[in-house]
This record gives structure tokens, C-alpha cells and sequence, in this order.
């Protein structure tokens, strides 16, 4: 095929396509789905139906993982979530790695079966390798094994890590990570715990 | 159960695991991961979901509820009694009720219908729970015992059945709640875990087949036997979505879906798991 006919072809490809957008995608959650959405749910406990209502990043990422978030998306996405991260007013970013691997053992928390009064965990370990004694670890995510060890504790990976755990999506849009911080789903002080599990020298993490 | 409390199982094979081979390496995990395979595979030796489906059988046949009739005049798509293939077809559209159906939500409606039950009745103990056993669980295990071997035929004919496939594929991939999570968090990717339970890929004709297949099941850690809307139910548990409402139409349409992608399968269940 000559490049003249393929520039023909993704010209009528790409034409087909904007015409599929004018008329909404199959795709597109719509209005009406929305209202099927919330009809098919009922609130339990501390899970209400404003669960199901999506912010902005929610709704762009709603894809499959082989579909490519438009690059001006991932770029609205990430800045918004940069913007939300809040660092503790006391500057200090490393706590307890013990308590931290407490954190990132337990998965409880936010599921309408859990007392809303219980803390809840990070649940680190169910998508990530992180220490060499826990075998018993997840893939969804990257291997975290010697952290610290690799980066350092400057200040500069002290303040990257614990806006990552707070927001992974001001890093990378669309992260399969819970906003830890965002959502309240981890406090200050259970955040620091999980920087220092990751970066503090002592940690199980960078033996 | 929680992604939690299943962690904490095969922790326990996990950690017997590491008092053997006491010196970490790959071979401790993969070590590890044979010995959850060998567990799988002696749960195989006997399944108590047989139990289950000799009182679905019974309930089938008996003459039940207001009209006291039996269940026998209940056409689950293959025509009035006719049990036998009929799940690997289900979900499909139902003139008579004028949407489409599962296997579970076609029960209440005969119910309902032909017995006499009120829709209240019919659906108050869906899912059981130790002495308070679920007629709905019973009856589903028994037919969809009937399709065990059958190949899995989920039409899209019906404009119905094509919207809940588009509909159900769009709740797999709908986010949502305070961790983000969708369907696809989980079962979009292949060769994933969360801790050491592999997750099928559910967008893949392989993943899907060797999902939906194998539902209803005997729970060991549970000891229950689960319905496919019982599964949905407590994904979107784990998601810290609000409640799916038994037989909603989100359920219908992500079952539509699934089951679906896993045409050209054998059916193989009810199975057994952890």
C-alpha cells in the first residue's frame, strides 16, 4: 500500500471514529445508565449510594487497560491529584515502620461488613512484594523489595513517597492504587507509618 | 469474607511453607503455591455441594407455596420443566416478564407466578447462612448441576440481551467508591494475584471461561455453597461499593456479560473451592 492510500485510510478511520464520538461511543456511561447503576445498589452501613457517584478521575479512568487515556486527560487527572495532596503540618514525613507493617498487612476497612470505628489497613501486601519474610504477596502492583534501599531518605524521596501513598494518581493517572490519602482511607499518621516502612533504613523492606 | 480473612488461609500454608524452607528465595513461593495446588486438588476428592443439589432437586419437585403447586411448570428457556442445559443458555430474555433473566431472578419469577409466593417471601433469605439455608441456593445448585459438561451458549439476540452485554461491560470497568476500584482493578490483566490467589482475566475468552464455569461453588471456608449473584454481591463488597441488590439490573447485565465471553466452555460447576 502506498502512503498516499494509507494516509486515505486513517483519514476515513480516524473520521468513522469522530463520527462514533458525536453519537456516543457504546462505551460512554450515560445518564440513563447512571440511573440503572444507582437502582441496582442500596446503601449498607457506612456504604452509601454517594459511593457510586464519580469524580472527575474516576470517571476518564473507567477504561479497560488496554485503552490509552487521551494525554490531556492523564495530564487533568494528575494535576488535579497533585494539587490535593496535603503534607503534615509538623514537616515530619517518616513514623513507625512496626506500625507500618501492621498497616500494610491488614486489608480492612471502608467495606460496609467493617465497623466504621476500626482503623483501616493499607492492604499493601495484597498487590505488592515488600519484605523478604512475607511470601505471601500480590503482582498487581510493582515489587517494593529494598525501597529505601534503591532511592535513599533525602527529604526530596521522603516527600515523593508519602504524596504517592496520599495520591498515586498525581503520579500516574489512572493508577490501579487506592488514594490513600485522598479519600481518607489511611490518617497522617498511619501515612508517615507506611513512608517509613518503605524508606526507613531499619525497615523489613530494605533488608 | 474479606480479601483480608482469604490472605490469612493460605497464610497458613504459606507459613508452614517457610518453616520448611527457612531460607527465602523464589523457590520458597513457588513452593508455597504448589501446596495450595495440592490442597485444591484434594478438595476435588469430594464435593459437598451434592447436598445442596438433592434438596434443590426435592424443592423442585415438591408442591410449594399459596397455590401449592410445584416448580415443574417454571420455564427456565428451554421450555416448562425442561432443567437439563438450561443454565449454560442463562442469562437470556424472557418474553413473558418482558427483560432478561438469570438463572436466579427466573426462580423468584416462577415463584412468584406460578406458586403463589409473594416477591418478599420469594427473596428473603437469597443467600444462606449456617441453619438458615437458602431454598434459592438449593434449587440453583441442583440445576445448574444439570448443565455440568454442557458448553456454554449465552446468545445475544434479543436488543435486551445485547444492551445488558453492553451494560454489564461497561459496570466492569466502571470506578467508583472510596478506593477507586472497579471490576477491572482486579480481573483486566493476566498472570495477576492479590497475595497468592491468581485472579482470572474476565476480559479474555480464556479468563472468563475458567471464571464463570465454575460458579455456583462449595465454599470450604465458608460452608456454604454461593450463586454467581452471591459472587457479584461480594466483589462489590470488597470494592466498597454500596450493596448490589439481588437481581438488579447491574447484576443481570455484568452476568449477561461474563457469561457470555465464556461461550465455547464446558460448564463445570458446581465446583469446589478454598
Amino acid at each position: 500500500m502506498s502512503i498516499l492510500k494509507l494516509a486515505f485510510a486513517s483519514v476515513f478511520v480516524c473520521a468513522l471514529v469522530a463520527a462514533g464520538c458525536a453519537t456516543v461511543s457504546d462505551k460512554t456511561v450515560t445518564q440513563q445508565d447512571l440511573k440503572t447503576i444507582k437502582a441496582s445498589f442500596k446503601e449498607n452501613g457506612q456504604a452509601k449510594l454517594d459511593r457510586l457517584d464519580q469524580d472527575e478521575a474516576q470517571r476518564l479512568c473507567s477504561i479497560a487497560p488496554s485503552v490509552t487515556i487521551a494525554k490531556a486527560d492523564a495530564a487533568r487527572v494528575e494535576k488535579m491529584n497533585l494539587e490535593s495532596i496535603k503534607y503534615p503540618a509538623d514537616g515530619k514525613l517518616m513514623g513507625d515502620w512496626q506500625q507500618g507493617e501492621r498497616i500494610a498487612q491488614t486489608g480492612v476497612g471502608k467495606q460496609y461488613s467493617d465497623n466504621p470505628a476500626t482503623p483501616s489497613g493499607g492492604n499493601c501486601y495484597a498487590c505488592h512484594q515488600m519484605s523478604k519474610a512475607e511470601i505471601s504477596f500480590g503482582t498487581i502492583g510493582p515489587s517494593l523489595y529494598n525501597y529505601g534501599k534503591l532511592r535513599g531518605t533525602s527529604v526530596e524521596m521522603q516527600r515523593y513517597t508519602y504524596g504517592r501513598i496520599y495520591n498515586p494518581q498525581a503520579y500516574s493517572a489512572c493508577s490501579n492504587m487506592p488514594r490513600f490519602g485522598h479519600n481518607d482511607i489511611l490518617t497522617e499518621q498511619q501515612l508517615k507509618d507506611v513512608t517509613a516502612l518503605l524508606l526507613d533504613p531499619k525497615s523489613p523492606v530494605n533488608q | 469474607m474479606s480479601i483480608s480473612m482469604f490472605m490469612s488461609e493460605y497464610k497458613c500454608v504459606a507459613v508452614a511453607m517457610v518453616m520448611v524452607a527457612s531460607v527465602f528465595d523464589a523457590s520458597a513461593q513457588s513452593s508455597a503455591v504448589d501446596e495450595i495446588a495440592r490442597y485444591r486438588a484434594q478438595l476435588q476428592d469430594g464435593n459437598p455441594a451434592e447436598l445442596w443439589e438433592a434438596r434443590g432437586e426435592d424443592l423442585w419437585k415438591q408442591k410449594r407455596g399459596p397455590k401449592n403447586v410445584s416448580l415443574e411448570g417454571c420455564n427456565i428457556g428451554k421450555g416448562a420443566g425442561v432443567v437439563k442445559g438450561a443454565y449454560a443458555q442463562l442469562p437470556r430474555y424472557f418474553a413473558d416478564a418482558d427483560r432478561v433473566m438469570d438463572l436466579e431472578t427466573r426462580l423468584v419469577h416462577c415463584m412468584v407466578t406460578l406458586q403463589g409466593f409473594s416477591y418478599a417471601d420469594a427473596t428473603r433469605r437469597v443467600f444462606g447462612s449456617g441453619s438458615n439455608r437458602s431454598d434459592l441456593e438449593a434449587l440453583t445448585a441442583w440445576i445448574t448441576s444439570e448443565s455440568k459438561g454442557v458448553v456454554m451458549n449465552v446468545a445475544l439476540n434479543h436488543d435486551k440481551e445485547k444492551e445488558a452485554y453492553n451494560l454489564g461491560e461497561k459496570m466492569f470497568f466502571f470506578r467508583g467508591g472510596p478506593h477507586d476500584f472497579a471490576c477491572s482493578t482486579c480481573h483486566a490483566e493476566s498472570g495477576k494475584r492479590i497475595r497468592l490467589q491468581d485472579l482470572p482475566n474476565l476480559t479474555e475468552k480464556k479468563g472468563a471461561q475458567l471464571g464463570y464455569t465454575t460458579w455456583p461453588a462449595y465454599r470450604v471456608s465458608q460452608g456454604e455453597l454461593r450463586t454467581f449473584q452471591w459472587r457479584l454481591n461480594d466483589c462489590f463488597r470488597q470494592q466498597r461499593f454500596p450493596e448490589l441488590v439481588f437481581g438488579s439490573e447491574i447484576s443481570i447485565a455484568l452476568t449477561t456479560f461474563l457469561a457470555n465471553n465464556a461461550n465455547g466452555a464446558a460448564f463445570n460447576a458446581p465446583a469446589i473451592k478454598r
